[in-house]
């Protein structure tokens, strides 16, 4: 037994929507962490007991309702475990945050906020800090498809520009957000900053884009970490020439100095480990449908046989 | 016969058990891949065998020699006189995690370094008669919680690891109401993340966290104060009339040779942390990932490093080796833990330093690149420097590279609050532990830098002395003489603080 004295309802779900059928948010109820969240923060969540320790940027954090929230894309075992256990009222075994130095927001004029794939939420409230600080925000936000799109017009409401890029051309601008951010570079001559969120692959290219024309470029990493709280080191990437732990020293660097061919290598550490873990899983997953399903046929076949209980649907 | 009724005649050096009494472990050969404990502890026979052997003494070095001052030769009267509850209330007089403290302090270097008997034989097993002592208190579930009359003070305390555990304790029995906050999801800090279930299990610290919640101690996991809330806010808006910070050190160093960042590498923190705390030995039942390597080279050969070595053979590793620049008699780790890391089959490489770490074609690692070393003249340490020999490199095969070699201060602190820290990083104090700002101290690692468990527990308790004395509060532990002088009211000046006068 441990001797953790948490209530079992401190971090609470209390909405959640699915985008896709991979992408789902969560909004947790933690009202201290709604006050003290500034842009540019992540979360480190435990699901349950046995569960790992992963790392999140906060896509949102509301302050009158007390609550944070999580844009998750399920990717790994636990992603995709949490995808079907993580319901409205049930809670988070752990949520420890705000994490990493806010981004910082500063004077300027014009910026560019993109956000591709897992990037497009946490991009969010940098767009909106810049916003409320009076900024020109241009928002460039990347999606594979149309029917993937989610919060066009949550950023509308904080973008004075917003480009959509999709990878099929279905909606908005055809091409990824590097295509987007090229436009925007063009239309403008006067862009102070850059920020640009999301895989490895699409900072660097956005840091590519910006280089040439100088313009500065903040980049947001998360790379694999245990605590969060610089004690591990498994989260150090190289800047320069500096070796920085992302969650103490950042998460936000200059996209400029990023050694990103290291951060995807350093990305894979654990992929034998998590590929285990996910074959496991979908096993177990599979393995309970077909006795889900084979009980429900049993309990329609068999008319005298009522007793058959019922499966719950998340077992 | 008549010779019984008399009084026993006083023991001498002579007259004492003279060999230590041995103390009962797992077979190296089978330990070396369980994460069992491996010291088995006394039974009441051999602890009283053992207790005989403590001459009582009239200098009690032992006492002086213990970072907290436990009445050793007290308890250990208590325990040939059978009283067991009686040795565990004069050690939870000075100390409250006997359990704890009789596995992971280096006694060598306290107690038993300095005890009398040691001076001819082999000194008293005070460790281990500590161990036996709060093992026993855990399994008869003794605990002793005194009547406590509340302070009306809050204390807040950051960290839930041994200095803040030490003065929570401390603080809780001198009627405040104590909350701990702790950033991960569990309380107890290095004796949870760090030290291995082989040398310190689990269930041994949360029993003595359970003794602290018995005192009234509050622990608020999942809270990473600096970020959620800051230290100022605690004394201004949370209404905390102090706060005990006791953060650690954290911050992992590495060489800064080519090749560390390949997969492969890692600080000995992220190892043990991974291994300890999340459980990822028991992978695929805990969710947490580690690839343990097949040969594995720790550099460093400090009690973290034997940790990293003695858990990579635990994760099977085939051939485990550690690193380290200067010789075995410079080896900052407890002789006793070199010495089961050699039983189980770690293999030691003395006076060798690594140069570079080689990678393969995935990324992964294949060897290290090594170079011999002699040792020179004395450094700053007082150690001798380790110097390279020309033309000794050699490479060494290993698939996993753990960096044991310290750690820097954790900057969270200085990132967001205005405590003022030291040219290291660490934070600043004074010689009672009060930082920089008025009602907040600070103790253990994030202070003096990476110490030992005992260590942080004395900052801890010598933090709360002071805290007390600030805020007001009877200290059971102070001598209330005649400093002041003279009575008011019948009552000594001193206890005028803690005295509540009822006036009919």
């Amino acid at each position: 037994m441990n001797a953790t004295a948490n209530s079992s309802t401190r971090f609470r779900i209390v909405a959640r929507e699915d985008f896709s059928d991979v992408t789902y948010l969560l909004e947790i109820e933690h009202p201290q962490m709604a006050r003290a969240a500034r842009a540019g923060q992540f979360v480190i969540v435990m699901a349950e007991e046995h569960g790992e320790r992963i790392p999140l940027t906060l896509a949102d954090f509301d302050r009158d309702k007390g609550t944070i929230t999580l844009v998750i894309q399920a990717v790994g075992k636990t992603t995709r475990a949490m995808q079907q256990s993580c319901r409205v009222g049930t809670s988070l075994y752990a949520v420890v945050g705000p994490m990493g130095i806010p981004s910082h927001i500063g004077r300027q004029k014009k910026v560019v906020c993109v956000g591709g794939g897992l990037g497009v939420a946490p991009v969010f409230p940098q767009a909106r800090a810049y916003h409320e600080q009076g900024a020109h925000v241009i928002g460039v936000i990347g999606f594979r498809n149309r029917d993937l799109i989610f919060w066009q017009d949550k950023f509308g409401a904080v973008c004075d520009e917003l480009i959509v890029c999709t990878d099929d051309g279905s909606a908005g601008l055809k091409g990824r957000v590097t295509e987007g951010l090229t436009q925007a570079l063009a239309r403008h001559d006067d862009i102070d900053e850059v920020v640009a969120i999301g895989p490895p692959v699409m900072m660097k290219g956005c840091a590519d884009v910006t280089r040439a024309r100088g313009i500065h470029t903040v980049v947001s990493l998360n790379p694999v970490m245990v605590d969060g709280t610089g004690m591990c080191g498994g989260c150090r990437v190289k800047i320069g020439d500096a070796v920085k732990f992302a969650c103490v020293d950042g998460p936000d660097f200059d996209g400029h100095l990023v050694d990103f061919d290291d951060l995807t290598a350093r990305l894979v550490r654990y992929k034998r480990a998590e590929g285990e873990a996910m074959v496991r899983f979908e096993e177990s997953c599979r393995m309970r449908d077909e006795a889900e399903r084979a009980a429900r046929a049993e309990a329609t076949a068999g008319d005298l046989d009522l007793s058959v209980d019922r499966p719950s649907t998340d077992a | 016969m008549a010779a019984q009724t008399t009084k026993p005649k006083k023991k001498t050096i002579r007259t004492i058990p003279q060999e230590r009494t041995p103390c009962p472990e797992q077979d190296p050969a089978i330990r070396a891949r369980n994460f069992d404990e491996v010291s088995l502890g006394y039974g009441l026979e051999q602890a009283l065998v053992e207790a005989e052997r403590c001459l009582q003494c009239a200098d009690e070095p032992c006492v002086r020699g213990c970072p907290v001052g436990i009445d050793i030769p007290g308890f250990i009267k208590k325990i040939s006189e059978k009283h067991l509850h009686g040795a565990y209330d004069i050690i939870t007089d000075t100390n409250l995690l006997p359990s704890v403290c009789g596995r992971v302090c280096p006694q060598e270097n306290q107690c038993e370094g300095v005890c009398t008997v040691g001076e001819t034989l082999e000194p008293v097993a005070i460790g281990r008669l500590e161990r036996f002592v709060g093992d026993t208190a855990i399994r008869e579930g003794w605990a002793n919680v005194p009547y406590i009359e509340p302070a009306g003070l809050r204390v807040g305390i950051v960290g839930a690891g041994p200095a803040g555990m030490a003065c929570a304790a401390d603080m809780a029995k001198a009627g405040c109401e104590v909350v701990v906050y702790e950033a991960f999801h569990q309380p107890g800090g290095v004796l949870k993340y760090g030290i291995p279930d082989f040398r310190l299990p689990n269930e041994v610290i949360d029993a003595e966290i359970r003794k602290l919640e018995a005192l009234g101690v509050r622990f608020e996991c999942n809270t990473l104060v600096g970020r959620l809330f800051t230290i100022e806010q605690m004394i201004t808006e949370m209404g905390f009339s102090a706060v005990f910070v006791g953060t650690g050190a954290g911050y992992p160093s590495f060489m800064g040779i080519p090749g560390e960042s390949l997969n492969g590498v890692l600080s000995a923190n992220e190892l043990l942390t991974r291994c300890n705390l999340m459980r990822a030995r028991d992978f695929p039942n805990f969710d947490t990932p580690l690839q343990p390597g097949k040969h594995v080279a720790v550099i460093g050969a400090g009690n973290t490093a034997m940790d990293a070595l003695r858990v990579s053979l635990r994760l099977g590793a085939e051939s485990v080796h550690c690193i380290y620049r200067r010789s075995r008699t410079e080896a900052p780790a407890r002789v006793e833990e070199i010495h089961h890391a050699e039983q189980e089959g770690v293999d030691f490489n003395w006076l060798t330093a690594p140069v570079e770490i080689l990678g393969d074609d995935s990324g992964g690692v294949r060897a290290l690149r090594c170079v011999k070393m002699e040792l020179g003249e004395p450094d700053a340490s007082g150690r001798r420097k380790p110097v390279p020999v020309t033309g000794s490199e050699f490479e060494f095969v290993c698939d996993s590279v753990v960096f044991a070699i310290g750690t820097n201060a954790n900057p969270i602190l200085g990132q967001t609050c205005k405590l003022a820290l030291d040219r290291r990083g660490y934070i600043a104090t004074d010689e009672n532990l009060a930082t920089s700002i008025v009602g907040v101290w600070a103790g253990g690692d994030i202070v003096t830098g990476a110490a030992t468990v005992i260590q942080a527990m004395g900052a801890g308790r010598r933090a709360a002395r002071a805290m007390k004395a600030w805020l007001g509060l009877r200290d059971s532990d102070a001598v209330y003489g005649d400093a002041l002088g003279g009575t008011l009211f019948g009552i000594a000046r001193e206890e005028h603080g803690a005295a509540r006068v009822r006036v009919a």
